[in-house]
């Protein structure tokens, strides 16, 4: 079955919320990776909406690239909102 | 349990000191409760023991729609036949969800499959029995999915992410599967002539030992368990699992007005526990090395199945080439 591509299976569970990665499923073509996840993903109306990627055409960061990718963030305190102090009085902001 | 004594191929556990820094950055993650992904380093040994693992556990899945798919044409009822296709469509389901997980681990789908139908890999023991009656159907979700779902609760906590996410998705679809076993049971048991009270109690005396032995050997005879567990790929103990079932069973159990064929369970006040009888371990290792009473049956229905497909799955590749070919002429 080695001409049967694998597909990552993403599910939107509900109106207003974003897809969700859930799964990868074989298939021969699109349609049927399609068709299966629905089999496979979404037999207790788990999603509204599904997409299925091939597998091999996801570019995913290395593990052993965190400090790289991810480090110069722990820094910056000052992106984060709790970074700045206000005075009581001021209230909620 | 769905996988009994899997090989973790290590001899004794390693201290910290004796690791290599790639293997403690490892185990310190393990010991946080930090999951383990795809992308992780992770040991070698760790790896190999989680594609058995899993593969064993989702083989029992595929395996386990062979004892139901049997009473599929004699179910009772129509009602009680969309049940239990929708339950075996989900044991299908489980052990797709599970060779998924596998395959995050670098393994093949196909490969795994082709060692159990060369009857190299395991699954669990307790599809190796027959299904003999309709209450079979009733016990076998009652007692075996039930025994399952006290495994399965316990391993959403597994240390490898995918395996772990795989297996709150299968807990969420287990106790639909263990109310609807134990709902046959008791309707048979409330309504039931004589001899339907009968069967009822026959299909608990024929599972209720095969159904212990799901948890595996004993801790003291499971030489695995110590690294599975240091890895946290187990979690609690064959003994701990066996008894945390034991100990909710049998309340449904008196609730049924049924009994279990155990001279020797009895509840006991001091540790909050019941007692139980030995388990006839020689049956067990009998049927996880091939020789319990349907393997060779339930080996070849799988290798049929693979065979007499094999041109469906043949004709989606043509089909798909056809249409891609169709779509870059028309382009």
């Amino acid at each position: 079955m080695a001409e049967w591509r694998l597909y990552e299976v993403f599910v939107r569970s509900k109106h207003g919320l974003n897809h969700k990665h859930v799964g990868s499923v074989h298939a021969a073509d699109n349609e049927m990776a399609m068709e299966n996840a629905r089999e496979l993903y979404t037999r207790r109306s788990e999603g509204v909406s599904i997409w299925v990627v091939p597998s091999d055409t996801i570019t995913a960061s290395a593990s052993d690239e965190k400090e790289i990718l991810f480090d110069p963030s722990e820094d910056k305190v000052y992106r984060h909102a709790s970074f700045y102090k206000l005075p009581d009085e001021v209230g909620h902001m | 349990m769905y996988a009994q004594m899997v090989d973790t191929g290590t001899k004794r556990l390693k201290t910290l000191e004796e690791m290599s820094p790639e293997e403690r950055d490892f185990q310190e993650k393990v010991d946080a409760e930090t999951k383990i992904e795809a992308k992780n380093w992770m040991p070698d040994a760790y790896r190999k023991t989680l594609v058995r693992q899993i593969s064993q556990h989702a083989h029992s899945e595929i395996v386990g729609m062979l004892p139901e798919g049997n009473w599929v044409t004699r179910a009772p009822t129509l009602k009680r036949k969309l049940q239990l296709m929708a339950k075996i469509q989900d044991e299908a389901g489980h052990g797709l969800y599970l060779y998924s997980a596998m395959e995050t681990l670098g393994a093949d789908r196909d490969d795994e499959i082709q060692k159990l139908h060369d009857g190299k890999a395991k699954y669990s023991s307790i599809f190796n029995y027959p299904t003999l009656n309709w209450a079979d159907m009733g016990a076998v979700g009652w007692l075996v999915d039930g025994a399952a779902i006290v495994n399965q609760v316990v391993l959403q906590r597994t240390s490898y992410g995918p395996y772990s996410r795989a297996m709150v998705r299968i807990c969420k679809e287990e106790s639909f599967h263990q109310r609807q076993g134990y709902q046959i049971l008791l309707d048979l048991m409330r309504e039931g002539t004589q001899a339907q009270k009968d069967m009822v109690q026959d299909a608990i005396n024929r599972l209720w030992w095969p159904s212990l032995m799901m948890f595996g050997p004993h801790d003291d005879e499971s030489p695995n368990s110590q690294q599975s567990m240091v890895w946290k790929i187990k979690r609690k103990s064959n003994d701990e699992l066996r008894q945390m079932f034991i100990d909710q069973t049998i309340p449904q159990l008196e609730f049924l007005g049924c009994t279990v064929p155990d001279p020797d369970l009895k509840w006991n006040e001091e540790t909050g526990h019941y007692d139980f009888g030995a388990i006839n371990w020689k049956e067990f290792y009998d049927v996880l090395n091939g020789n319990g009473p349907c393997n060779h049956e339930r080996i070849a229905t799988r290798r049929k199945a693979i065979d007499e497909g094999a041109w469906v799955r043949e004709a989606a590749v043509a089909y798909a080439a056809k249409q891609k070919h169709r779509a870059a002429e028309a382009a």
